[in-house]
């Protein structure tokens, strides 16, 4: 990490490559999801370029990247969040369990269901607690029984930390929570529907440092059960939840590989200038 | 001189003030002195104002009082002697006289009149003289007194400006005094009321048949429950179940599903309902719907009672008026709810309208309420439609299909026609007016508390 | 660390499963059929104001023109006693005053048409006849062909058979016979008419008009501009730049919020208590019924002018205080300018309601019958939603077409003052 004498022109990123790092595609038995050569577009402007990036269920994968590097745009792509912005275009292949996820007999509804998605802002709906865990399993027709849904409520509460902190003011409204009770919430609520997958889009952006901790804490506890892809500014928080880590300049992935080698060692020129605070 | 013309003439008078006084301060300034605070043209307004306001508030002082001057006076002189004693015969006299004194009327019908003119038209050439010179000399003497203050450093300018302040502040209190007008006329009119009627009978009252009382001596009855009853069936039962749905819909498809081109051409078009004026709604329930209503109600359903002026032709056109006010604060409501929440069922697998239905509607309900309710002040008060629509009948009936009737169209029918003011019926209208008035304020007031608590907690 | 473990395992959905698979495809046709209620809801409210208006012009087309039917009268040869010489100069007047115009063209009629001819022409058609003569007494010496005003059964005749109960009658239908005789002969035809766009109220339907009407409408106007826009502008610039935070600027926004939303009727009460019976004023006249709307449109401008003026970023009233103009200044020469479209546009859209409006100018007696249009502010007039009003209430079936006329003339007034507002906000509207 000596990089005090660089001179100016080192700082300034190198123009953007086509090709996908050859390093981001790792064969995996637990291999979940799979991207190749995934283009973004806002109308004309390009938002993602080329990216390719494959997620498994061991590892917990890290999206690291100044702001406006196209980071959570990729990550909207993942359960085509994307399609509720009229004028987002997606190209290239992603595909969940080997199915294509853009296939025109994909049915989203279902795809979300199985790929999750907790925002940067908590988000629980202003309904009860009880209610918005259930809201999941009662729209995909979950629960055979109102015990079955009381099961699933107490179960993904429970997962999500928030079990022994809510079980007596279940019907007490959501927004009435801690806001890192909220978030453990909406994870909760992600989990309620039992997905493959769990997209985060900064969870703890709008958290306190012991709400983090607690967040994190939860990311380790689900890694393995869920592919679980993390969206985040903060590199320590990379450095402390993920094993794996992928760097996003300028719409591309320059960098894709073991957290520890990445934070350590990092291959590319622009990958070390931003985790040693040259830019972002 | 009449009032207008000596109004006109003190007008003239301040404009040339305004020019002088503007000449002299223009001129009170040499050249390279230090300069003047006020600009000229401030102490141009600020000699006219001097002159104009004293005397155009004496000038309309006067004319309020001087009829009364000039009556007394009359009243006074010896041909006043002859009068009759009785208070009403006096004043018909008095105001003949006053009518052929002027030349708005050539003939007199009471002999006593012809000879009052003389005295009216003397009486009233001298107040009219003491009016006039009064409002010159005030005129001047204002006019004169600011031109003599003209000086460089004399600060015309915040003078003028907190006389400007002090009209802004005026006309601002004309809306309390428009309040307070409403609140008084309708509460001195029922209070008359309620005299002659007890207030027990008229709001727990059955019977409602005002007409009796031209026919006899009797005072009709005046049992308002009816009046409220079609009032509430017609405006916040038919009409709501019309405006609800059409209304909430409109607005989730135009929010929700409709291309951006169709939203850009159907809100407007939406809209225009709100704008057609109800004089037309109520000529359109009356030609179009109501014999319709009627047809129906006989050949389909069977109700013989069915009535070519049922509630119902007046309800269903009603909500149609209604549909773009419901749709507009369900749009607001709906677009006041955060996207996260939005984004946030979708992400769980949630299908549009799952979404609609389950987070977005009721996240946005109580905006929907206060929207609801505000509706259903302006349907209980709306008048043509029924006037045109709706009966006349008091009856107290469920059936949409016979005739109702309501406050409003009471309220006109009781005012219409040659009454003598101080009657029963006309006083009923009042006591009519002030429920009216007081159901709708308070609607208004729990509604717009409602939507207001609701756009904070999203803010 | 969490208790995860404690719960048996749930089997992970299958989603491929076909009670799963049937089940979305339940949760699709809900929501396909949700949009359609949505688009059903547009659509019908839509269908709603189509068919108003389609109703209203059907209906209403008519009543721009009407059923004229030719007579020739010969004066030469009639006992009228009047010379071109007598209609010149100031006894014009008396003259055709005098002489029995009505039953000279009567008489012409029966003469053309037979023993009914008297009354296939309308009672008033004379007055046609009478104002030719007035203009040209030349005619007085020789014959002259007129198209005059049909009345309203031969009117309905040239309807034919409209398949209602009326038309069934013996009368209707010998009418419409007649009608074809005449029509066949050439000496019916429909025009424009004239008369009403320039007559006032009458009982015949033949011979109304909105123009005496719409005078009043344009009086009542113009007191209740004069009033509510200068008031209203005033009180919106206290309100938004002098106004101190205390229980008296309270009262005020709290007075205009409620008074915009108090029921229009409220004001005719209003109207009928103060200005009639407290101050006097004459009843039926267009003063009262402008000021009464005055009331009723002041809290609209004021509101809008709020708005309005709030628009103007603090960073233009700062600019022009910093350079040491004083607060009027930036008022006049500033604020106001640059808020004038907005506060226009409020005035026009409370202007357009308050044309529109019926039930105050009821209370305070511009019901009235009036046939000749009102000379000025306080002679008894109507206005054009009343004469809608007047005429819907009307039994003989000749207004029915005149009053959706009337409504279509009003409806025109609407769209173009709405237009205008439309054209002034899109022109000046600015975005900060």
């Amino acid at each position: 990490m000596n990089n005090v004498g660089k001179n100016m022109n080192d700082v300034i990123p190198s123009p953007v490559g086509r090709e996908a790092p050859k390093d981001s595609v790792i064969a995996q038995e637990t291999l979940k999801m799979k991207a190749r050569n995934v283009d973004v577009f806002y109308a004309d402007k390009q938002a993602i370029d080329d990216v390719s990036i494959d997620v498994g269920l061991e590892n917990v994968v890290a999206f690291i990247g100044p702001s406006g590097c196209g980071k959570s745009t990729f990550l909207r792509c993942l359960n085509r969040m994307n399609d509720t912005i009229p004028i987002a275009k997606v190209t290239g292949e992603i595909t969940l369990d080997g199915e294509d996820i853009y296939a025109s007999d994909m049915d989203v509804v279902q795809l979300r269901a199985r790929v999750g998605m907790v925002f940067q802002k908590p988000n629980p709906f202003p309904k009860s607690i009880f209610e918005n865990v259930a809201y999941g399993p009662r729209i995909h027709g979950l629960a055979a029984s109102k015990l079955d849904m009381d099961a699933i409520v107490e179960k993904s509460l429970r997962r999500a930390g928030l079990w022994e902190e809510v079980k007596d003011r279940l019907q007490d409204s959501g927004t009435a929570l801690s806001g890192g009770q909220q978030q453990r919430l909406c994870i909760a609520r992600a989990i309620a529907v039992d997905p493959e997958g769990i997209l985060m889009d900064e969870p703890c952006s709008a958290l306190d440092p012991i709400a983090t901790a607690k967040i994190e804490e939860l990311i380790h506890e689900l890694r393995g059960r869920y592919a679980i892809v993390i969206v985040t500014h903060n590199m320590q928080q990379a450095a402390r939840v993920s094993q794996r880590t992928a760097f996003f300049h300028l719409g591309t992935l320059v960098e894709y590989g073991d957290t520890s080698d990445l934070f350590t060692n990092p291959r590319e020129e622009r990958t070390k200038d931003y985790i040693t605070g040259r830019y972002g | 001189m009449s009032a207008l013309s000596l109004f006109v003439l003190v007008f003239g008078l301040a404009t040339i003030a305004w020019i002088a006084a503007r000449f002299r301060a223009a001129r009170a300034v040499p050249l390279g002195e230090a300069r003047a605070h006020s600009l000229p043209s401030y102490h141009g307004w600020y000699v006219a104002l001097w002159l104009a306001i004293p005397a155009l508030l004496f000038l309309s002082v006067w004319s309020v009082v001087s009829p009364g001057l000039v009556e007394q006076s009359v009243l006074s002189s010896s041909a006043a002697e002859a009068l009759p004693a009785s208070q009403i015969e006096r004043e018909a006299i008095l105001g003949e006289a006053r009518a052929l004194a002027d030349g708005s009327l050539s003939a007199a019908f009471n002999e006593e009149a012809r000879g009052l003119v003389p005295a009216y038209q003397q009486a009233s050439g001298y107040y009219g003289m003491i009016g006039i010179v009064a409002t010159l000399l005030l005129a001047f003497a204002g006019g004169a007194f600011a031109f003599l203050r003209i000086r460089p450093d004399f600060r015309a300018r915040n003078r003028v400006e907190r006389v400007v302040m002090w009209v802004l502040l005026i006309a601002s209190l004309i809306a309390i005094l428009t309040t307070v007008g409403i609140v008084a006329s309708l509460l001195f009119e029922t209070i008359r009321f309620f005299e002659r009627v007890s207030v027990v009978e008229f709001i727990f009252g059955t019977q409602w048949s005002p007409q009796v009382a031209d026919a006899s001596g009797d005072e009709g009855s005046f049992g308002a429950i009816p009046l409220f009853w079609g009032t509430v069936l017609i405006g916040a039962i038919i009409a709501m179940i019309v405006a609800i749905p059409l209304g909430l819909m409109s607005a989730i498809y135009l929010t929700q599903y409709a291309a951006p081109r169709v939203r850009s051409v159907m809100k407007p078009v939406l809209e225009i309902l709100a704008g057609v004026p109800t004089v037309v709604y109520g000529y359109f329930a009356a030609l179009t719907v109501a014999p319709a209503v009627r047809d129906f109600a006989v050949t389909v359903l069977g109700i013989s009672s069915a009535s070519s002026e049922s509630a119902i032709a007046a309800g269903v056109v009603m909500g149609v008026m209604i549909i773009p006010f419901v749709s507009s604060m369900a749009d607001d409501s709906i677009a006041a709810v955060p996207g996260a929440m939005r984004d946030g069922s979708l992400a769980m697998g949630a299908t549009n309208s799952e979404t609609i239905k389950r987070v977005l509607v009721p996240a946005a309900l109580p905006g929907i309420v206060g929207g609801v309710l505000l509706a259903v002040s302006r349907a209980i008060g709306e008048t043509m439609i029924v006037v045109m629509a709706a009966g006349l009948a008091a009856n107290l009936t469920v059936n949409p299909f016979e005739s109702v009737t309501t406050v409003t169209v009471q309220i006109v029918q009781l005012l219409t026609g040659d009454q003598e003011f101080n009657s029963s019926k006309t006083l009923a209208a009042f006591a009519l007016g002030l429920v009216l008035f007081i159901i709708t304020l308070l609607l208004n007031i729990v509604a717009l508390g409602v939507v207001k608590r609701f756009r904070e907690a999203y803010e | 660390m969490m208790a995860g473990a404690a719960i048996p395992a749930r089997q992970p959905t299958d989603w491929h499963s076909d009670a799963m698979q049937s089940r979305i495809r339940a949760r699709y046709r809900a929501e396909k059929r949700f949009r359609a209620y949505g688009l059903f809801a547009v659509l019908l409210s839509a269908g709603f104001l189509v068919f108003l208006l389609v109703t209203m012009v059907a209906n209403g087309a008519r009543g721009f023109t009407q059923t004229e039917i030719s007579v020739p009268v010969n004066f030469a040869a009639s006992d009228l006693f009047l010379q071109p010489g007598d209609v010149e100069g100031d006894g014009t007047e008396a003259a055709l005053a005098s002489a029995d115009i009505e039953g000279i063209v009567n008489a012409a009629a029966i003469e053309a048409y037979g023993e009914d001819g008297a009354e296939l022409i309308s009672n008033g058609a004379w007055i046609r006849v009478r104002d030719a003569i007035a203009t040209n007494p030349d005619m007085l010496l020789g014959q002259e062909r007129f198209w005059l005003q049909a009345s309203t059964e031969l009117d309905f005749g040239s309807r034919g058979d409209m398949g209602d109960a009326r038309s069934a009658r013996p009368e209707r239908q010998a009418m419409v016979a007649r009608w074809d005789g005449l029509d066949e002969a050439g000496q019916v035809r429909r025009a424009f008419s004239w008369t009403f766009l320039t007559s006032s109220d009458s009982s015949d339907p033949t011979l109304v008009g909105i123009w005496g009407a719409l005078k009043g409408s344009l009086l009542t106007m113009i007191v209740t501009l004069i009033l509510a826009f200068p008031i209203g502008v005033l009180a919106a610039v206290y309100l938004e730049e002098y106004a101190p935070q205390n229980r008296w600027t309270d009262m005020i926004e709290v007075s205009i919020n409620n008074l915009a939303a108090v029921p229009s009727i409220i004001f005719g009460l209003l109207g009928l208590a103060i200005f009639i019976n407290m101050f006097g004023l004459p009843r039926s006249a267009a003063l009262v019924g402008g000021l009464t709307l005055a009331l009723m449109t002041m809290p609209v401008i004021v509101i809008a002018g709020r708005n309005a003026i709030k628009s103007v970023p603090p960073s233009i009233r700062d600019a022009a205080l910093g350079i040491g103009a004083s607060k009027v200044q930036v008022l006049a020469h500033h604020v106001l300018p640059l808020s004038l479209p907005g506060i226009l546009t409020g005035t026009i859209i409370g202007m357009s309601r308050a044309l529109g409006e019926t039930a105050p100018l009821l209370l305070i007696g511009m019901r009235a019958f009036v046939a000749t249009p009102p000379g000025d502010f306080t002679d008894p007039a109507t206005a054009l939603p009343v004469q809608i009003f007047l005429w819907s209430d009307e039994l003989d079936p000749g207004f029915v077409e005149k009053t959706s006329a009337a409504i279509i003339v009003l409806l025109l007034f609407l769209l173009a003052m709405n237009g205008v507002a439309i054209w002034l906000r899109n022109k000046y509207e600015q975005r900060w």
